[in-house]
C-alpha cells in the first residue's frame, strides 16, 4: 500500500467548553485514524462526549468552544482553520447525518431543493443539472417515484423516508467520509435496520469512511469493524469491534454489556436465577465535576483509591486493541 | 386550496357584519342624540324633533341599521350633519392623506425592524446586540406623540428643516412638498413600532437558529450568512408577519394621535372632530372603515402565510 | 420516568429567589424606576415643592432655579411638583386599569379554561373579536360618548385590558391543566372551583404578574395620550399627557417644557417593562432559558 496519508487523522483531540460556571473538559484524549472503506463505531451513554466529538470533526463546536490537538484530514490540519476553509470540506468532502429526521429538513423548501443545495453550492452545477442528479440520489436511497417527489414538501415525508432524504442529502456530492450521528435512534426497529443497510451498502459501494455514532451495541455490532468506547468525554477502550465484544477489558465496557436485557432466565455468578435488570450504579458525574484521575472511578466495581487522583495511562492489550485501566496495566 | 380561502373569505365576511353591529350599536347609546347638539341646549323639542326627522332619526333602529348597510355597499354613504357634504366624498378625500402616511410609516417599520432585528440575532450577546436591544427598550417606552414632538423640536423649531405642521396638500407643492410633509409623522409612528418588531425579529431569528435543520444547512457546507439568508430568514418571517398584521391596527390608532399632533387633514383628525362634534353619521363611518381596514389587513396576512409556509395549506386551520 | 407529583410544583420563592434577582439587571433598573414612579406618586401625597394648583402668572415660563428646580409652566404652576402629581395619576389609573383587566379578563380566562366547550369559543372569539378594534380608538370613542375625564379614561383602558388577560389567562390555565397534578387533584374527587384556585391559579400567577406589569406600561401610555388629546384628566388635575399638549404650543419659546412630561413618561413605562421582563426571567421555571 503506498503511504498516502489516512482520510481522517485524530490526536490527541480535546474539546473545552465555555460555560457560566466556568470553563469544562468535555473532550479528551480522543486518538484514532481511518481510512476510505474503514468503518468506526462511536458507543457510550447520554452526555459521554460522542456527539461533541463528531461536530469537531466537522468543525461545527459550540460558539465559543477550544478545540486542542490535531485533527488532519487527507493530512491537511484542520485544527485553527479558517470558516471558509471548513465550509469547502463540509457537505463535500465530508458529510454528516444527524438523529432526528423529523426537524432536519426545512419546511419551507422542497425536498430536492434542498437535496440539491451542495450540487449547487460545491459543484457549481445549475439548477437543472443539480436537479438531474438529486432525483438519481434520491431514487439511489430508496424514495419512490423520485423525480415526481423532489418538488414535494418534508411534511409529506414518514420518518423513515426523511431519514433516506437526509442521507442522499449528505452524499450528494460524493464525501469521502460519512459521520452518522445515532442515524436510527429515532426511528422504529424495523425502519432502523433498513436505513443501517442501506448506509452500509453506501459505504461499500464508494469506499468512504464511516464514523457512526450510537448508544445501541446491537448497531455497533452489526454495522463496524472497529469501535471506541467513551465515558465521560475520555476514550475508555478501544480496537476491533469483534474484539472488544470478547474481551470487555474496561469496567465501563463490562457494565455496559451487562446491563442489557436479555430474554429468558439467565443465571447470576452464585447459580441463582436472575430477576432483575443489572444496572451500572451511580450517575454519570457532571463534567464540572469530573475527577482528575479515571472518570468512572465513582461507580467502578473494581476500583482503587489511587483511580480517581491517577489518570491511568493507555495500555496497549493486543495491536489494536487499547484500554485506559489501572487494572489492566497491572496484568501486563 | 379554494377551501381553505373559502374559509377565511366567510370568516371576514363573518367578521366584518359582526364589526358593523357593534359599531353601530355603541354609538346608537350615545346619551345626547346628534339633532340635540345640532341645535344646541336652548332648542324647543320641537325644532329638535324636526331636525330629528330631517336626519332621519326618528326611525326604528333597525331600519337604519339596514339602509346604512346597503349604503356601504352601494357607496352612499350620507350626509355629514356637521358639513352637509356627502360622507364619502370627506372620507376619500382624507384618505389621499392617511393612506400614503400608513404606507410610508409601514414601509419604514418594516425596513427599520428587520435590519434592526436580523443584525442584532446575527451578533447574539455581543456589543452589537446588547446595543440595539437597550435601544429597543427604550423606543418601546416612547410615546410616539411626545416623539413626534421631540421631533418637530428638533428638526422644525431648531434646524428648521421641516415645517412644525400641516399639509400643503399633493398639488400645491407637489407630490415631493406633499412627502416632505409626511416624512416627520410616518417616522414618529414608525420608530415607536419598529421597536417593538424588532424584538419580535430578533427572538424569531434566534428561535429558528436554534432548530435542526439550521445545523443541517451548516453541515452542507453554507456559510453562516448563507444559511441566515436561505434558511433562516424565511421561517423566522412567519411569526414576524403575524405580528405586522396585528400593529396594523396599532398603526391606525397611531395616526390619530399623530395626525393631531402636526395638525394633518387626515382620516384620523377628522374622527376626533367628529366625536366631539357628535358628527355620528362620519363617525360612524369612519370607524367601520377603520376596522374593515384593519380585517381586511388580516386577512391579507393569512394568506400569506399559505404562501411562505407550505404546511399551512395542508391542515385546516 | 415521569411519576405522578404528590404536590403541585410551586413557582420559584424563597431566599434564591432574591439572590438571583439582584444580579439580573433588568430587574434591578427596572425595580429602581417603579420605586422612584412609586415613591413620586407617594411622596406628592404629603408633599410637593409648590402647590401644583397655584398660578402665578407674574412668574410663567421660567427658566430652572433654586427656587423652581424644573422651571414653571405658562401659568406659573411649579413643573416638578406637576410632575409629582402626574405620577400619582398615572399610577392610579394604571392600578385600576390593570385590576379591572386582571379581575374580569382572569376569572373569564379561567372560566373558559375551566368549562371548555362553547363558552370558551364564545369567549374567545370575542376576544379575537376587540382586537379588531385599535384600542385608542376604542378608548376615544367611548370617552367622547360618555364624556371627557379620568373616570371614563380609567373605564376604557381597562375594558381594553379584559380582553389580553383573558387570553393569556385562558392559555396558561390550558398549558397548566393537562399536567398529571391536576388529573390527580381530580381523581381525588376535588371540585372544580377548588382545583382552580388551590391548584392553577398560583401556578399561572407568575404568568399574570408579569402581563399586569406590561399592561400597566400600557395603561400610563393610554391614559397620556387621551390627556394629550383633552378626553383624559381634565384640568386642574395635573396629567403628563396634557402637559405634553400644553407644551406644544410654546415649543419656539420654552422646549424644555415638552421634554419633562415625555421623560417623566418614558421612564415610568421603560421601568415598568424591564421589571417584567427581568419577573418573567425569574419566575421562569425553564431557567435554561436563552435570552
Amino acid at each position: 500500500m503506498t503511504h498516502t496519508p489516512p482520510l481522517l487523522e485524530v490526536t490527541d483531540l480535546g474539546l473545552r467548553l465555555r460555560t457560566h460556571t466556568g470553563t469544562v473538559d468535555a473532550v479528551r484524549g480522543v486518538n484514532f485514524s481511518l481510512r476510505r472503506g474503514e468503518t468506526l463505531g462511536l458507543v457510550g451513554e447520554s452526555g459521554c462526549g460522542k456527539s461533541l466529538t463528531a461536530m469537531t470533526l466537522m468543525g461545527l463546536q459550540p460558539e465559543g468552544a477550544t478545540v486542542s490537538g490535531s485533527l488532519r484530514f487527507h493530512g491537511e490540519e484542520m485544527v485553527g482553520q479558517s470558516e471558509a476553509r471548513w465550509c469547502a470540506l463540509r457537505g463535500d468532502r465530508i458529510g454528516m447525518v444527524f438523529q432526528e429526521p423529523m426537524s432536519a429538513l426545512n419546511p419551507v423548501h422542497t425536498i430536492g431543493h434542498q437535496v440539491a443545495e451542495p450540487l449547487r453550492l460545491h459543484r457549481g452545477l445549475t439548477s437543472a443539472a443539480a436537479r438531474k442528479e438529486a432525483v438519481a440520489l434520491l431514487d439511489r436511497v430508496g424514495i419512490a417515484d423520485a423525480a415526481r417527489r423532489f418538488d414535494a414538501w418534508p411534511h409529506q415525508f414518514s420518518g423513515g423516508q426523511r431519514q433516506r432524504i437526509t442521507i442522499a442529502m449528505a452524499l450528494a456530492c460524493g464525501p469521502d467520509l460519512l459521520i452518522a450521528d445515532e442515524p436510527t435512534t429515532a426511528l422504529d426497529v424495523t425502519i432502523a435496520g433498513q436505513i443501517l443497510q442501506l448506509i452500509r451498502d453506501l459505504v461499500r459501494e464508494r469506499s468512504m469512511g464511516l464514523i457512526l455514532i450510537s448508544h445501541d451495541l446491537g448497531v455497533i455490532a452489526q454495522n463496524v469493524s472497529r469501535m471506541m468506547v467513551m465515558y465521560g468525554g475520555m476514550v475508555v477502550e478501544s480496537g476491533p469491534t469483534q474484539d472488544v465484544f470478547t474481551r470487555r477489558a474496561h469496567p465501563y465496557t463490562q457494565g455496559l454489556f451487562g446491563s442489557r436485557p436479555q430474554l429468558g432466565m439467565a443465571a447470576r455468578a452464585d447459580g441463582a436465577m436472575r430477576t432483575r435488570l443489572a444496572a451500572i450504579p451511580g450517575n454519570v458525574p457532571e463534567l464540572r465535576h469530573m475527577p482528575p484521575g479515571c472518570p468512572f472511578a465513582g461507580r467502578c466495581p473494581v476500583a482503587l483509591p489511587t483511580c480517581e487522583t491517577q489518570m491511568p495511562a493507555d495500555t496497549r492489550l493486543e495491536p489494536f486493541h487499547h484500554a485506559r485501566c489501572v487494572r489492566l496495566e497491572a496484568e501486563r | 386550496m379554494p377551501l381553505f380561502l373559502l374559509k377565511r373569505l366567510l370568516t371576514l365576511i363573518a367578521t366584518l357584519l359582526a364589526a358593523s353591529v357593534v359599531v353601530f350599536w355603541v354609538l346608537e347609546i350615545l346619551p345626547g342624540n346628534a339633532a340635540q347638539i345640532l341645535m344646541g341646549p336652548d332648542a324647543s323639542p320641537e325644532a329638535v324633533l324636526a331636525m330629528a326627522r330631517q336626519l332621519g332619526l326618528d326611525l326604528p333602529p333597525l331600519h337604519r341599521y339596514g339602509s346604512w348597510i346597503t349604503g356601504l355597499l352601494t357607496g352612499n354613504l350620507g350626509n355629514s350633519y356637521v358639513y352637509s357634504t356627502p360622507v364619502l366624498e370627506l372620507v376619500l378625500e382624507r384618505l389621499t392623506l392617511t393612506v400614503p402616511l400608513a404606507v410610508m410609516a409601514m414601509a419604514l417599520t418594516t425596513v427599520l425592524a428587520l435590519l434592526v432585528g436580523v443584525y442584532a440575532a446575527s451578533h447574539h450577546n455581543r456589543p452589537g446586540d446588547v446595543g440595539l436591544m437597550a435601544a429597543t427598550q427604550v423606543g418601546v417606552a416612547i410615546p410616539n406623540f411626545w416623539f413626534a414632538i421631540l421631533l418637530i423640536l428638533l428638526f422644525a423649531v431648531h434646524l428648521k428643516w421641516f415645517a412644525a405642521g400641516g399639509f400643503p396638500g399633493w398639488e400645491d407643492e407637489g407630490v415631493l412638498g406633499g412627502f416632505k410633509a409626511l416624512l416627520l409623522p410616518a417616522v414618529s409612528l414608525a420608530v415607536v413600532q419598529a421597536a417593538i418588531l424588532a424584538r419580535i425579529t430578533r427572538s424569531a431569528v434566534l428561535e429558528v437558529m436554534r432548530e435542526d435543520y439550521v445545523r443541517t444547512a451548516r453541515a452542507k457546507g453554507l456559510s453562516r450568512r448563507a444559511t441566515l439568508w436561505r434558511h433562516v430568514l424565511r421561517n423566522a418571517l412567519i411569526p414576524v408577519v403575524t405580528v405586522m398584521g396585528l400593529q396594523f391596527a396599532n398603526l391606525l390608532a397611531g395616526t390619530i394621535v399623530v395626525e393631531n399632533v402636526f395638525y394633518l387633514p387626515g382620516l384620523g383628525r377628522l374622527i376626533f372632530q367628529s366625536i366631539s362634534n357628535r358628527d355620528l353619521i362620519v363617525v360612524r363611518n369612519c370607524v367601520m372603515l377603520l376596522a374593515a381596514m384593519v380585517v381586511i389587513v388580516n386577512f391579507v396576512v393569512d394568506l400569506l402565510y399559505a404562501v411562505i409556509d407550505p404546511r399551512v395549506k395542508a391542515s385546516d386551520i | 420516568m415521569s411519576a405522578v407529583p404528590a404536590t403541585a410544583p410551586a413557582a420559584s420563592h424563597g431566599r434564591g429567589f432574591f439572590s438571583r434577582a439582584w444580579r439580573h439587571p433588568s430587574f434591578v433598573i427596572g425595580g429602581v424606576l417603579t420605586l422612584l414612579l412609586a415613591g413620586a406618586a407617594a411622596l406628592s401625597l404629603v408633599w410637593t415643592p409648590w402647590s401644583p394648583y397655584e398660578m402665578n402668572l407674574a412668574n410663567k415660563l421660567q427658566a430652572p432655579s433654586a427656587a423652581h428646580w424644573l422651571g414653571t409652566d405658562p401659568f406659573g404652576r411649579d413643573v416638578a411638583s406637576l410632575l409629582l402629581v402626574g405620577a400619582r395619576n398615572s399610577i392610579l389609573v394604571g392600578v385600576i386599569a390593570v385590576s379591572i383587566g386582571l379581575g374580569v379578563g382572569g376569572a373569564l380566562g379561567l372560566l373558559a379554561s375551566a368549562r371548555r366547550g362553547w363558552i370558551e369559543e364564545m369567549i374567545m372569539r370575542l376576544a379575537d373579536f376587540t382586537f379588531a378594534f385599535p384600542a385608542i380608538l376604542s378608548a376615544i370613542m367611548m370617552t367622547a360618548v360618555f364624556g371627557a375625564g379620568i373616570v371614563n379614561s380609567i373605564i376604557a383602558i381597562g375594558v381594553f385590558n379584559i380582553p389580553t388577560f383573558a387570553r393569556v389567562t385562558r392559555a396558561s390555565a390550558n398549558a397548566i391543566g393537562s399536567r398529571d397534578f391536576i388529573l390527580a387533584a381530580r381523581a381525588c374527587g376535588k371540585g372544580s372551583w377548588r382545583i382552580t384556585i388551590e391548584h392553577v391559579l398560583p401556578n399561572i400567577a407568575s404568568v399574570l404578574i408579569v402581563q399586569a406589569t406590561i399592561q400597566f406600561a400600557l395603561a400610563i401610555l393610554a391614559e397620556a395620550a387621551l390627556s394629550y388629546l383633552g378626553l383624559g384628566t381634565q384640568p386642574p388635575q395635573p396629567s403628563w399627557g396634557r402637559m405634553l399638549s400644553e407644551a406644544q404650543t410654546l415649543l419656539f419659546q420654552s422646549p424644555m417644557l415638552a421634554v419633562y412630561p415625555g421623560v417623566a413618561i418614558a421612564l415610568a413605562v421603560l421601568g415598568l417593562n424591564l421589571l417584567g421582563d427581568g419577573l418573567r426571567d425569574l419566575l421562569d421555571p425553564r431557567l435554561t432559558r436563552k435570552r
